[in-house]
């Protein structure tokens, strides 16, 4: 097969996702256009587009988007750093796994957000208390999701190791690490998913800064294109992430 | 084969496990040895102890008795000198065809540059130059099995160990392959023990078979073949292997209907409990 066609290959599902994504936006303009969707819930897509300039312009939105980007780029790294060590450790101490993984799985569904009074005691009002209540919050899938990884390590892989008389350590890294590192990613991208949601919430809740406190601050406005435009910007944040995790998933664990 | 001082001693090796009903004896008061340069075969139904006996051998599995020696060397471990070949798919996916086959060799610390040109060496033997860059899931079930089997050359064993390495392939790849080991077997001079179940796998490439008892796994009987070499896959037609095939499976017939039944009854019995 040529180049070309490879290529027009691959493009066809973008091309296809976008056309999708075209077609459900115009149909919600229809639908409000007509009548079939209350304008006073749902803005006219057409209406927030032309509102992002307005937002950009007035409400200071990029310093905001960077900012929410930096809580949410210290968390997820935090995140990954712990939660992936805190795993490893796990899984190389029985004990210590057994006494405590129904707890890490009940913190998991804990929402430990309604704690964030705590964390302003703590913290005071600033970017850490945003910073650590989503890092708390996203740990346990990370730490969930390591350790599952690690224990599904295929036997085979890890008899090939042995057969090579690999050290422990050579065994840990050469094989356990890599073999589960696809499972890891989903841990993290999970934990960033939780992460975002937390520093948006609390942003919105302490009225720090941000996109969360902008979104609040023009929905009680009754702004709603500017609302629904401030949250496009929120998904960016999440797109961005989760193209990041992609990019280096593929950089530490080619072939798959 | 010639009277050669052997490069494998497996002596008296007695297996047993605890299981819910009892002891299970796994592999019984199994010897034999394998002289440099030999291709040996340990064949016997499903159930007889073969896979315990390639752990045993290969040191991935203690705690039992006998003893096994390489170069007069007691095995208490992975030994240097075993390289093994697995059932099952055992490249490592992250890695590409080249990475997987230098494997060993960077675990022995050799520079890049030398490693990737000792891989290339090993990947050309086992017929799958131009597809250094490839990453397993690109390759065919038959290609991976290829490239275990040049990641454990790399490492230059002694003795190379394999465990029904083309159980999962089919019939017409498994007989190329198994041109392949001969072509392998008889340019290294590598010595070879092959654990299988599959009779003209072990005909094809054998110099001796050792037919196993169903559970425990005992030594029932060691057949010589004495096919010319060097052998391809054409051999499967020739008369004398047709004779072979018959008299082994007259031995194993028995055992792999003793091991039929016995599966019939644990699943009966446990339909009825």
């Amino acid at each position: 097969m040529s180049a070309g066609a490879t290529i027009r290959r691959e493009g066809v599902p973008v091309v296809f996702g976008v056309a999708c994504l075209l077609a459900l936006i115009a149909l919600i303009e229809v639908l409000i256009r007509i009548g079939m969707i209350n304008p006073f819930i749902v803005p006219k897509p057409t209406d927030i587009v032309m509102s992002f300039e307005r937002i950009i312009m007035e409400e200071n939105i990029l310093p905001r988007f960077f900012l929410t980007c930096g809580e949410a780029l210290m968390a997820s790294l935090m995140l990954s750093v712990a939660g992936i060590s805190i795993g490893v450790l796990l899984h190389k101490s029985r004990i210590v796994r057994l006494a405590t993984e129904t707890w890490v799985a009940a913190v998991a569904s804990a929402p430990l957000v309604l704690m964030y009074p705590l964390f302003l005691v703590i913290f005071g009002r600033s970017a850490w208390t945003i910073i650590m209540i989503a890092f708390v919050s996203a740990l346990p899938p990370v730490i969930l999701k390591t350790l599952e990884g690690l224990s599904g390590t295929r036997p085979v892989l890890i008899n090939v190791g042995r057969s090579f008389k690999l050290t422990p350590s050579q065994l840990y890294w050469k094989i356990l690490f890599p073999s589960a590192l696809p499972t890891i990613f989903v841990g993290v991208r999970l934990g960033m998913i939780f992460a975002l949601i937390n520093i948006v919430g609390v942003e919105f809740l302490i009225n720090f800064g941000g996109l969360g406190q902008l979104v609040n601050e023009l929905a009680e406005r009754y702004d709603l294109p500017g609302t629904y435009a401030a949250i496009c910007f929120v998904i960016l944040v999440s797109v961005l992430f989760f193209i990041s995790t992609e990019r280096i998933e593929r950089w530490l664990r080619p072939g798959t | 084969m010639p009277a050669a001082d052997p490069i494998l001693v497996v002596e008296n090796i007695v297996k047993r496990f605890e299981t819910q009903d009892g002891v299970l004896t796994a592999v019984d008061d199994v010897s034999f040895n394998v002289v440099p340069g030999e291709f040996l075969s340990v064949i016997g139904p499903s159930g007889c102890g073969k896979s315990t006996l390639f752990n045993v051998i290969g040191g991935l599995m203690g705690d039992y008795d006998g003893r096994v020696t390489v170069g007069g060397e007691t095995v208490r471990g992975p030994h240097a000198s075993i390289g093994m070949i697995f059932q099952e798919e055992s490249t490592f996916p992250w890695r590409n065809v080249i990475d997987n086959v230098a494997f060993p060799l960077e675990i022995a610390g050799m520079g890049r540059a030398e490693r990737i040109e000792r891989g290339r060496h090993f990947i050309n033997l086992v017929g799958l130059n131009g597809f250094e860059r490839r990453y397993p899931a690109e390759l065919s079930g038959g290609m991976r099995q290829r490239v275990s089997m040049a990641r454990t050359l790399a490492s230059e064993p002694k003795i190379l160990l394999m465990d029904e390495p083309f159980a999962a392939l089919d019939e017409q790849t498994r007989l190329l392959l198994g041109d392949k080991v001969l072509q392998i077997q008889q340019d290294l001079k590598q010595t070879t023990l092959l654990i299988t179940h599959n009779l003209t796998e072990a005909v094809q490439l054998s110099d001796r078979i050792l037919v196993m008892t169903y559970r425990p796994g005992k030594l029932k009987r060691l057949v010589e073949i004495k096919l010319p070499r060097p052998r391809t896959s054409e051999i499967v037609s020739s008369d004398d292997f047709g004779r072979y095939v018959a008299q082994i499976w007259s031995d194993l017939r028995e055992e792999a209907t003793k091991g039929l039944k016995d599966d019939e009854a644990r699943r009966g019995g446990e339909k009825s409990s």
